[in-house]
């Protein structure tokens, strides 16, 4: 909490001044009745038209002063407080950006995203009308009864029973109401989701004539939400009416106090009128006060989840003797666009400059054995489990891929595929073991310097608001347009581009909305190819892809030239096929890795998947009806995976001779369809 | 430029008028509470106006000691003190009945509105459902609504109270003094003109923030909502740097925006404290040649401060109305949405489910055409694949056979009834549907799985569950079928199964399955083909897929591009016959030979 203000310190000046100004103000607003007093009791008493017009005088001279000092603090104010809730966006995004993924997935997107608009927005608010009103409101009410002392402590002290008794109607009420405000809320959001779901489900709800079941749980929700409503609604109506009985019923002992002090000599008219005065400028100042307490006390929750979210450190640790690199490599890539549009010559010099930079591998590996220098990456006996639960994720993943080399990834949902791909650019830390790219441990990389060489195709296809372009250079600042359309025709995307208008500035609306999920799949295809990357990660990135183009992809990628290393994330067991090797996982298992030879005839789940896609396929002594109950039989039988495997260990044997006759064979006739 | 403004202002005018007849109209059977806020508006103004005039004569009461006088207060000042204490009290009470009529015409309204919304929902045809962005709609009936009710409710009787306060405080101020009374009457319209002023200015200042923040809110929610492919591009930097650009941007605009507003405020009471000097200065002068006592002067001067806040309540509850208007235009261009076609009383029989397209045309934009001359016929019982590339048409044969959309020319029958003649429930009742987009509600798992089958056992969900292969993490889940669910607790792979489920669970006896298996793992699609294996059994099924090998025992095959149908057959003889489909077919094996 306390953290937040050091953001407020650019701007502690103003933060000062404005409620010294708004205090000053209040102070001429305090005047006012004292100058009436004087006006009656001496200029109406003594019949002086000098008193009158000077004093009339004074009255205007407060009331200018009073907008003066006004202006000056809502300037400050308003400066304080959005120069600060700026910087504390600011600060937050960075902060975000700093975080690793186990913390993403912790505090989880729509959390970030409202702490950053809602939550500062509430913060400035607040923070406005504190320096503006928090010492105002309390000081007219205290200052004003402080005047009634002046004047005549026994009428004072109807003040002072008054203004008790009036704090506690206006503040009780609203600290009752504040817990019931926030049921109210939640009731809201409530009605507010399931209204969502009715629209988003439209279809699902008609096709189960499901209508009138959503309009009795939206009219349940519905009369919950009036009735809470009304609830607050009866409490909060309480506050005029009592209010205004207190300060009616003390202005009128006021006044009877005030004649019988008049009476006695003590008190002249003018003064009653000036505590009469008095008495009215209390009520509107303490009605103020409670609504911004309520404020306050809003923005405060907020603060107080800001300061948390800023509290949270990347659970990742670099290691320290880079730390200069980093710098030198982050402030190298950010800083030279300028210079970059006035020559190309020395883009393309930087960026191969900066590919051999890339391409170097990190400190002691530059010696590194000859095997080290082949494998382009190596997992050691890998363990992992995500933050959030301590189940095991994955369990003793081992295997090496050669620079070069296709590495097929399959296995079921949740089997963990993703999980291991994303442990090759350190999105995440190991559990246990360890993943070694070109030789080097990945937590022995620099900052940034691994992502630079690793290009991601994520499973879901986004792309961000801009032209085409400004999408593709995220692979690379520096990427000339020649690249950048090698890279479409590569991801198959070019046509795409080419069919729309202004091409690579087309414009990409938010999210890609204006693309279809084949083409937007495509284009981040393009997008991580546009880096070189040398390591390419492709996750489940064809799955809206036919098959003709997801083929005609694979063939681009593979005839690419160098020795670029690619992992495929598939469901289907033809675009894994053809990889040099291929992982499969089976409940976080490394269930087999191997070529599709290999795979086919030791591996029970690579077999299952392999030939539920290619029933054809299957050897023909189980084919047909026999494949069929064969694979019900595993299901039913197989709860877990070593069983299935065992009952398919039991059946390879006998399949295997036959199977490889038919696929030899089936070969063949490819072949020659092809030629 | 003025003569075009004014004739907007008009017609701005005269619609709003409409909605505001309409809101009126809705509020019918509260007319007569609404009748009573007014009523116990113009009392307790009244009554509360009054009380000064009173505590001004109470004042007048007061003598000095010089006077010829006795140690008791006069009898004429109980008596009036006595009489303000019975008129606060009535008007303690009345205020405190008001506000809660108000609250429950308020909140009933936006009931009602809602309720009325909900129900159009169900009603309006999808192509009104797909055009609107379910935010918006959600924004219209949550948001809109409390807008609604809130501007256009409280801020009318709001209206109303202000206009009696200035008509009376007028009365009072007039009956105390005739000049003083003109004078802040001629005076008034200069702290109405400095808000106005500031006002126009800091509208400017405003729409500037509000469209700095909402560029600022989409690149956060762009970029915050997919942090991780920022970190995966190491774009972090490039982040913050955009970020910058257009936080400093939205810092400009907000503090200027904060600062002129805030001065409406200061501006205005400078302007009232200059009338209450004058009220002052001619009310001291007054009293010296005896036309007033202090005790008008008391009330002149707390009317004078009064008199100014009505004005600045009309002027916020006018633009507050304005908005509220906008807001009711939109619920009500919600609620009298034309609604579907009325629906048939007829109920489909079900004979085996044969399915007959006589010349079907259909297209979502009725000036580009997409689905033309469709005939195509799915004998009872038997198996229909579509295949083609996306955008083909597939999903909107779906919308098609399930009546989400009614075609523009052309029949649909089945069993040869056509199904524009059988009430939409009865035909849905018929179809289990397996969206691409799966779809959960809120509830527990039990809720989600029997949503076709309300009264369904625990023991049928569980026989469900398990030939549709969710029970296997159904089973693991803390309550099982009683587990909370929603859109975010479950894995693709698990909500498609749930999905799968739900139909399993109803046995209707056609299916349309629209590429049912695209996200579930090769794995789990070979039990759930299985699974639906033994649900198609004897159902006519219609079957979207990308994957041709679990098309291949179709009867049927239809192959869709641009929206027509362009070859139809089983597989054999589409292979045979050597087209689009066999192309389709051989890039599959072409691929495996590489």
């Amino acid at each position: 909490m306390r953290k937040l203000l050091s953001y407020l310190y650019d701007y502690k000046i103003e933060s000062v001044l404005a409620p010294l100004f708004k205090l000053l103000e209040s102070l001429m607003d305090l005047l006012v009745p004292l100058v009436i007093a004087v006006i009656i009791n001496k200029g109406i008493g003594g019949a002086d038209n000098g008193i009158i017009l000077s004093n009339f005088g004074l009255l205007i001279c407060l009331a200018f002063l009073g907008m003066a000092f006004s202006f000056t603090a809502q300037w400050m104010a308003a400066k304080a407080s959005v120069g600060f809730s700026a910087k504390l966006r600011q600060a937050l995004f960075d902060h975000i950006q700093g975080l690793s993924f186990r913390e993403l997935d912790t505090l989880g997107t729509d959390t970030l995203i409202t702490r950053m608009t809602s939550d500062i927005n509430q913060i400035q608010n607040g923070l406005n009308l504190s320096l503006r009103l928090l010492l105002r409101s309390p000081f007219i009410v205290f200052g004003a009864m402080i005047m009634a002392f002046t004047i005549d402590v026994r009428c004072a002290l109807i003040f002072a029973v008054a203004i008790p008794l009036l704090s506690i109607v206006v503040i009780g009420i609203m600290l009752l109401s504040i817990p019931l405000f926030t049921k109210v809320q939640t009731a809201i959001d409530r009605l507010l989701g399931l209204t969502r779901e009715n629209l988003t489900g439209v279809r699902v709800i008609r096709a189960f004539c499901k209508e009138q079941d959503e309009i009795n749980s939206f009219d349940r929700l519905n009369d919950a939400l009036t009735h809470m409503n009304e609830r607050v609604g009866r409490l909060s109506a309480l506050m005029n009416p009592a209010t205004y009985l207190i300060i009616n019923t003390a202005t009128i002992l006021l006044i009877r106090q005030g004649a019988l002090r008049v009476q006695a000599g003590a008190l002249q008219q003018g003064d009653v009128v000036a505590l009469y005065n008095y008495m009215a400028q209390i009520v509107v100042e303490l009605v103020k006060l409670a609504s911004l307490i309520i404020t306050i006390n809003r923005s405060l929750a907020c603060a107080r989840r800001v300061s948390d979210m800023l509290d949270v450190k990347t659970s990742m640790e670099y290691p320290s003797y880079t730390q200069n690199t980093d710098n030198a490599a982050l402030s190298g890539l950010a800083a030279p666009y300028g210079s970059m549009v006035l020559s190309p010559a020395a883009a393309s010099s930087q960026l191969t400059a900066a590919a051999v930079a890339t391409g170097l591998p990190y400190p002691g590996s530059v010696s590194g054995t000859s095997s080290s220098s082949e494998t382009a990456v190596c997992f050691d006996h890998v363990g992992f489990s995500y933050a959030s639960s301590s189940d095991a994720v994955l369990t003793d993943i081992n295997f090496t891929a050669m620079k070069g080399q296709t590495i097929g990834i399959i296995g079921g949902t949740g089997s963990g595929k993703s999980t291991v791909v994303s442990l090759i650019p350190r999105f995440y830390d190991v559990t246990s073991g360890s993943v070694k790219v070109f030789g080097q441990d990945v937590r022995s990389y620099p900052e940034g310097s691994l992502i630079e060489m690793i290009g991601i195709v994520p499973q879901k296809a986004v792309l961000f608001e801009g032209s085409i372009r400004d999408n593709l250079l995220w692979g690379n600042e520096k990427a000339s347009d020649t690249e950048l359309w090698e890279s479409l025709e590569t991801a198959q995307a070019a046509e795409i581009v080419k069919g729309k208008e202004g091409r690579l500035d087309a414009h990409v609306e938010q999210g890609g909305r204006n693309l279809s999920g084949g083409q937007r799949q495509r284009l981040t295809i393009a997008r991580a190819l546009v880096k070189k990357p040398r390591i390419l990660i492709l996750d489940d990135s064809s799955s809206a892809l036919d098959f003709a183009t997801d083929l005609a992809l694979r063939k681009s990628i593979a005839a690419l030239p160098g020795d670029m290393t690619v992992f495929i994330i598939s469901q289907r067991a033809s675009s894994v096929r053809q990889a040099d090797r291929i992982l499969v996982l089976d409940d976080g298992c490394q269930a087999g890795f191997g070529t599709h030879e290999e795979l086919l005839d030791g591996c029970a789940v690579y077999q299952e998947i392999y030939y539920s896609q290619f029933p054809d396929e299957r050897p023909k002594n189980i084919s047909g009806k026999n494949a069929g109950s064969a694979n019900k039989r595993d299901s039913v039988h197989g709860d877990s995976a070593k069983q299935k495997k065992g009952a398919h260990a039991n059946d390879r044997d006998a399949k295997t001779v036959d199977e490889r006759g038919i696929r030899d064979a089936k070969d063949e006739i490819r072949k020659g369809v092809i030629k | 430029m003025s003569g075009s403004k004014v004739k907007k202002n008009n017609t701005g005018n005269r619609s709003s008028m409409e909605t505001l007849k309409k809101v009126l109209r809705i509020i019918g059977h509260y007319r007569l509470l609404l009748a009573a806020s007014l009523l116990l508006a113009l009392l307790t103004v009244v009554l509360q106006l009054y009380v000064p005039v009173l505590f001004g004569d109470a004042i007048d009461q007061i003598v000095s000691p010089d006077s010829p006088g006795m140690s008791e207060i006069s009898s004429t000042l109980v008596m009036i003190l006595v009489r303000v204490l019975e008129l606060v009290m009535i008007s303690s009470v009345g205020t405190w009945v008001m506000n809660m009529i108000n609250n429950r015409l308020a909140f009933r309204t936006v009931m009602d509105i809602r309720a009325r919304a909900i129900r159009q929902i169900q009603v309006l045809p999808l192509s009104y459902l797909d055009g609107h962005s379910s935010g918006d709609l959600v924004q219209r009936i949550i948001a809109d609504t409390d807008q609604l009710s809130d501007g256009l409710l409280l801020g009318f009787t709001q209206l109303f109270s202000g206009i009696v306060t200035i008509a009376v405080t007028l009365g009072f101020m007039l009956s105390k003094n005739v000049w003083i009374t003109v004078m802040v009457l001629i005076l008034t319209p200069v702290s109405f003109l400095v808000a106005r002023f500031i006002a126009e200015r800091s509208f400017i200042m405003f729409s500037k923030q509000t469209a700095a923040r909402g560029r600022q809110t989409a690149l956060i929610n762009e970029f915050t909502g997919n942090q991780k492919l920022v970190k995966a591009f190491g774009r972090e930097a490039k982040a913050s740097a955009r970020f910058k650009e257009i936080n400093e941007e939205l810092r400009g605009y907000s503090q200027s925006a904060v600062f002129f507003s805030s001065l409406t405020n200061p501006s205005t009471r400078a302007v009232n404290n200059v009338i209450y000097a004058l009220v002052a200065l001619a009310g001291a002068m007054l009293i010296i040649k005896g036309h007033l006592t202090v005790g008008g002067l008391t009330v002149l001067l707390a009317y004078s401060n009064q008199y100014m806040k009505p004005f600045n309540d009309i002027s916020s509850v006018v633009t507050e109305l304005q908005n509220a208007l906008a807001c009711a235009a939109r619920v009500f261009e919600l609620i009298e949405a034309e609604p579907e076609q009325k629906d048939s009383e007829a109920v489909l029989e079900n004979h085996g489910g044969r399915v007959v397209i006589k010349d079907v045309a259909f297209s979502y934009d009725k000036s580009k055409s997409l689905i033309e001359g469709f005939n195509f016929q799915a004998e009872a019982g038997t198996k229909t694949a579509i295949v083609g590339p996306t955008g083909c048409g597939k999903t909107t044969f779906i919308n098609l056979l399930m009546r989400f959309y009614d075609t523009d020319s052309g029949n649909i029958l089945i069993d040869g009834q056509n199904i524009k003649d059988v009430s939409r429930a009865s035909l849905r009742h018929n179809y289990g549907m397996v969206l691409q987009e799966t779809w959960l509600k809120n509830g527990t798992v039990r809720e989600n799985i029997a949503i076709g089958k309300p009264d369904a056992t625990d023991e049928e969900i569980i026989r469900a569950a398990k030939e549709s292969h969710s029970w296997e993490f159904i089973r693991r889940m803390p309550q099982r079928l009683d587990t909370v669910i929603n859109d975010d607790s479950l894995s693709q792979g698990q909500k498609q199964l749930l999905c799968i489920t739900r139909v399993m669970l109803c046995l209707p006896p056609m299916l349309i399955l629209d590429e049912a298996t695209s996200s579930i793992d090769t794995r789990t699609e070979v039990m759930i083909q299985e699974a639906f294996d033994k649900l198609m059994q004897g159902r006519t099924s219609f079957i979207v897929a990308h994957r041709l090998s679990t098309i291949r025992g179709a009867d049927q095959i239809l192959v869709m591009k641009d929206g027509r149908i362009i070859e139809q057959g089983n597989h054999e003889t589409l292979m045979v016959k050597g087209g689009f489909y066999k192309n389709l077919y051989n890039s599959q094996f072409a691929e495996t030979a590489l």
